[in-house]
């Protein structure tokens, strides 16, 4: 069993990071801007699994705070690249 | 790799199956990222990333910390409560952007705004 769960961990991180992976060619070739800011949105998600796939690996609490810090900064940077591309500008 | 000898075989067998499951839906939602032709496709690809991904993971995570550290360790909820908060208020505004930017740029024939359901002005 602990083979198996090294694997899964191992798989699982394996995953995430070819998720990153996709969403940087989408990021580098998307043709509009909104295409770019759901790939930079989706690679914040992506960041946010990794740390806590990596939390469980080592069995560290640390990761947690990590994985709510990098969230919290990709929702406000999401939001305001969301109003920029709609208004033009972020505080009215 | 702390201790993950002395865990339980069937909550070793949990969170293996939560960890590959929530991988596979992980990729799957990038890979459709990457991969739809249209953007108003593309923006259901990472919806399932962030929901059902993400919750394998974070499922996952309380298991097994729970079972390690002998005691409910379920502050991972906040992080759950937090992506389904959000989710829909940036997946609005991604698409909401999108629709202005299409309407502006007079490409009434791309995405949401085909089959005359929304029209341009210069259409009028």
């Amino acid at each position: 069993m602990t083979a198996l769960l090294s694997f899964a961990m191992a798989f699982a991180f394996a995953c995430v990071i070819l998720a990153m992976i996709f969403c940087t060619v989408r990021l580098l070739i998307g043709p509009n801007a909104q295409d770019r800011v759901l790939a930079l949105d989706t690679l914040w998600m992506c960041a946010m699994l990794l740390s806590l796939v990596q939390g469980i690996r080592f069995g560290s609490q640390v990761y947690f705070e990590a994985a709510i810090l990098i969230i919290l900064i990709g929702f406000v940077s999401t939001v305001a690249l969301a109003k920029f591309l709609i208004r033009g500008e972020i505080i009215e | 790799m702390s201790g993950v000898e002395e865990l339980p075989a069937w909550i070793a067998l949990t969170v293996s199956v939560l960890l590959i499951l929530g991988g596979v839906v992980i990729v799957t939602g990038a890979l459709g990222l990457m991969r739809l032709p249209n953007f108003y496709q593309r923006i259901h690809g990472p919806a399932i990333t962030i929901t059902l991904g993400a919750g394998c993971v974070l499922i996952a995570s309380m298991i097994y910390f729970s079972v390690l550290q002998s005691r409910p360790v379920i502050h991972e909820i906040l992080i759950s409560a937090f992506i389904l908060l959000t989710a829909p208020v940036v997946a609005m505004l991604i698409m909401r952007a999108a629709v202005y930017r299409d309407l502006r740029g007079g490409k009434s024939t791309s995405g949401v705004s085909s089959g005359d359901v929304y029209t341009t002005s210069d259409k009028d």
